[in-house]
């Protein structure tokens, strides 16, 4: 190389030169010609021998090896590996040679860390003030495990969920993630812990282990990404908050310029509207068609249709009675659950930095029937059972300056009709539980969001909840990459 | 006005992709406008290229929309510049388009960034200091001796991808080296009252053209990199430029102009707004026009021109 580069020098220097002694006395104009031209050789040879330099690391990255820099023959011949004809290139311009896949250049070799995975780290709290005690929290007309996440949550100060989350490639033809909640009251719970294919190739991708079902909208997202503090009331009365199991996942994407997703699931089952039993076969199912795409530079949008099937057997539920006394029943049988989902967002130009604004929906029904024994504890009824709810909500966020962005929520649930041996206090008699939520945000950059929110949550018949939250949610380590 | 015609533009544009009846080019996807551009003029008929996003988005800020998943699940070749510049969106598009082809480390997983040298890479990093890239600054096309680079390493992989047109390929890049080098010649010559000159920026993007044009950055109006400036932070640049005074205060399209116009305002440092890349503005509709455009602007700022 060096070689090259003296033999350029040394022609670049004395061409131009040689015309000078040519001339007699040259004037002012003629000097800044000359000068010119230097410079000009000088760009075109440091160019050329970018470009040579450039063909010599692409051919040692073919051959497979270091050769030393200065070899300028390695540059000039070309590689023998790579099966491209480059040889019917013609003799006038150097034939480029065929650089083996492109290897990150920046990888401090021998080190033992070099494969470890990408690790990030979600920090959040809360500060909260509500009207109503937590403990008394109650979607009237839905019963739901004694674990369901449904409320506001803690009030004062309290920590939120410290989301820890691995992923790497596993080899050329798996990837593996995990997400580990480590949660305030100290226990760990696994939220997500799949592989996936990353060659299974046609559009099909494969995933196996824990993970975020597919269905709707929100429920795939991880909670800190969402826009407001809380999940929408359909979701904490239909789908016990946010749905994850255990099970497999296959999703195709089709070969059209539209996009089409269409995803399979099947699994265990173990968590609400389903639960766990001891039963060989699969417990839950769920297909999801979602089709999106752009209008013009500012817009894009995706709608979905989202289909759940999940058995349950003596699944344990309460409720709260109006005097705050827990009714405790036990639900065998089916639960059929549809999910509309829709999201739109728009940006002047794409350009999503300075303004955006984002609307989105969710309608759900979520069909239930089966046999219920209803407050076990006290009247003790036993029979069959049937009820057909529903829900939505519609959220709107607007960034109206870089960094900050204000946000509104607007959610209403119908409990519908009870089929059953008595009157229970699944039967809600019309009434509709609602919330109205605002939010403000500011992120000072990617990584950090401070969120003021106000929710007036009607969730429970004859009372109203005024609920403020001011949280944190802080991401560290590895630069995430997030869904559309 | 503008945002109606890049509209029109894109609807036209998209009817055209649509009527296109289905042959064998090779399908490009293009993460950046410049290597769309650099992919049309080194393969032109052989190849369908699409661009993921515009000159007047920021490329480290993409949302993974799901026409660019159906775009990845539909490409034969990524060309993409990499050195993380992509981290946030590409991903994901990676993840769910379900094509083991173009996935980081294939041939067709094309990142233009390990063909160049790269400055500013950072011997720490830590997210206090900002929008930092642990590759080195990413925004490689701002020096046109890079597109030469990468033109070359792209024609390999073209070769190597679609063999049977590997000749075509070898012919279209010699004559766009051909054409490239009589341009770098004529914009070193007109280029050259620039060389030495001090200069402003909004965004550390202009590393690269700076080294090739041997112009000096006294200035950068973001206090780190990815960091709105503040207008305290802006004072702070306006009595450093008193000591050491820019010529002119430059940011790329994509960009907020404000903060540079507050400079122009209160520092009478002439605000330029850069291309940055094709289509950054009316102007620099190919790569040649974009080179031709920048130091046309850039002198105009200089006062040297007409």
């Amino acid at each position: 190389m060096r070689l090259i580069a003296s033999a350029g020098w040394m022609l670049a220097l004395s061409l131009p030169g040689a015309l000078a002694q040519a001339q007699a006395a040259p004037s002012a104009a003629e000097l800044a010609a000359l000068r010119a031209e230097i410079a000009a050789l000088r760009e075109s040879y440091e160019t050329r021998l970018q470009a040579l330099d450039a063909r010599l690391r692409a051919a040692e990255a073919a051959a497979g090896v270091r050769a030393p820099a200065s070899s300028a023959q390695a540059a000039a011949m070309p590689s023998p590996a790579g099966g491209a004809p480059t040889g019917t290139a013609p003799a006038a311009t150097p034939a480029p040679a065929v650089p083996a896949p492109a290897t990150p250049t920046t990888v401090a070799a021998g080190q033992a860390n070099t494969f470890n995975p990408a690790i990030s780290l979600i920090l959040s709290g809360t500060a909260a003030h509500t009207s109503q005690d937590p403990a008394t929290y109650q979607i009237t007309g839905f019963a739901l495990p004694p674990d369901a996440e449904a409320g506001p949550g803690a009030r004062s100060f309290s920590l939120g969920e410290s989301e820890l989350r691995l992923s790497a490639n596993v080899d050329p033809w798996w990837r593996g993630e995990a997400s580990i909640a480590l949660e305030a009251d100290n226990s760990v719970s696994i939220e997500e812990a799949f592989v996936q294919t990353t060659a299974l190739g046609n559009g099909f991708t494969a995933k196996a282990g824990r993970y975020l079902l597919g269905v709707g909208y929100l429920n795939s997202q991880h909670a800190h990404t969402w826009d407001f503090g809380d999940a929408p009331l359909a979701y904490q009365a239909m789908l016990g908050g946010q749905l994850n199991d255990d099970g497999v996942q296959l999703v195709w994407v089709a070969p059209t310029e539209l996009f089409v997703e269409l995803g399979a699931e099947v699994g265990r089952g173990q968590n609400f509207p389903g639960s766990d039993s001891s039963r060989n076969g699969a417990g839950r199912a769920s297909l999801a068609l979602h089709v999106g795409g752009d209008v013009g530079a500012s817009h894009s949008w995706r709608a979905g249709i989202s289909y759940l099937h999940a058995k349950a057997s003596d699944q344990a539920l309460t409720q709260l009675d109006t005097d705050d006394n827990t009714i405790d029943s036990v639900f065998s049988g089916r639960t059929d659950l549809t999910v509309l989902d829709a999201v739109w967002k728009w940006a002047p130009d794409g350009n999503a930095t300075r303004t955006n604004f984002k609307l989105q929906g969710e309608w759900m029904r979520s069909s239930r029937r089966g046999t219920l024994a209803y407050d076990t504890a006290g009247v003790n009824l036993f029979g069959d059972y049937s009820q057909a709810s529903s829900g939505w909500y519609l959220q709107a966020i607007y960034q109206f300056v870089p960094r900050w962005r204000v946000g509104a929520r607007s959610e209403r649930l119908d409990p519908g009709a009870v089929t059953y041996v008595g009157p229970t206090l699944l039967d809600a008699d019309g009434y509709h539980p609602r919330k109205n939520t605002l939010m403000v945000d500011f992120s000072a950059s990617e990584f950090s969001r401070l969120r003021l929110q106000y929710a007036r949550d009607q969730a429970r018949q004859g009372f109203t909840d005024n609920q403020w939250q001011l949280q944190y949610q802080m991401s560290l380590g590895a630069h995430g990459a997030h869904g559309f | 006005m503008k945002t109606h015609k890049f509209f029109a533009a894109c609807v036209t544009m998209s009817f055209v992709v649509l009527a296109t009846p289905a042959h064998a080019a090779l399908r490009v996807l293009a993460c950046e406008p410049e290597w769309g551009a650099l992919a049309q003029e080194l393969a032109g008929p052989l190849v369908d290229v699409s661009v993921a996003t515009t000159a007047l988005q920021d490329p480290h800020q993409i949302q993974a929309r799901p026409s660019l998943i159906a775009r990845a699940r539909n490409a034969d070749l990524l060309v993409c510049t990499g050195a993380e510049l992509e981290v946030g969106w590409l991903p994901v598009l990676l993840q769910q388009s379900g094509i083991a082809k173009i996935q980081a480390g294939q041939p067709a997983h094309f990142a233009a960034a390990d063909f160049v040298h790269k400055l500013e890479v950072p011997t720490q990093v830590d997210r206090s200091l900002g929008d930092v890239h642990a590759a080195g600054n990413p925004h490689i096309q701002t020096d046109p001796r890079n597109i030469a680079l990468v033109a070359h390493a792209l024609t390999a992989r073209l070769q190597q991808i679609d063999g049977a047109n590997a000749a075509a390929y070898a012919q279209r890049a010699t004559d766009f080296q051909q054409r490239w080098q009589q341009a770098l010649t004529r914009w070193h010559a007109k280029a050259a009252p620039l060389r030495g000159t001090a200069v402003a920026s909004q965004h550390k993007a202009f590393s690269y053209l700076y080294d090739w044009l041997g112009v000096k950055e006294v200035a950068v109006l973001e206090p780190k990199p990815g960091v709105e400036p503040s207008v305290s932070h802006l004072q702070q640049v306006l009595a450093s430029l008193k000591v050491q005074p820019a010529r002119m205060v430059l940011y790329a399209a994509y960009q907020d102009g404000r903060p540079s116009e507050w400079l122009q305002k209160n520092a009478g440092v002439p605000a330029v707004k850069l291309p940055f890349t094709v289509g950054g503005d009316d102007a620099s509709k190919d790569l040649f026009a974009l080179f031709d455009d920048t130091v046309d602007r850039m002198l105009a700022a200089m006062g040297s021109v007409k």
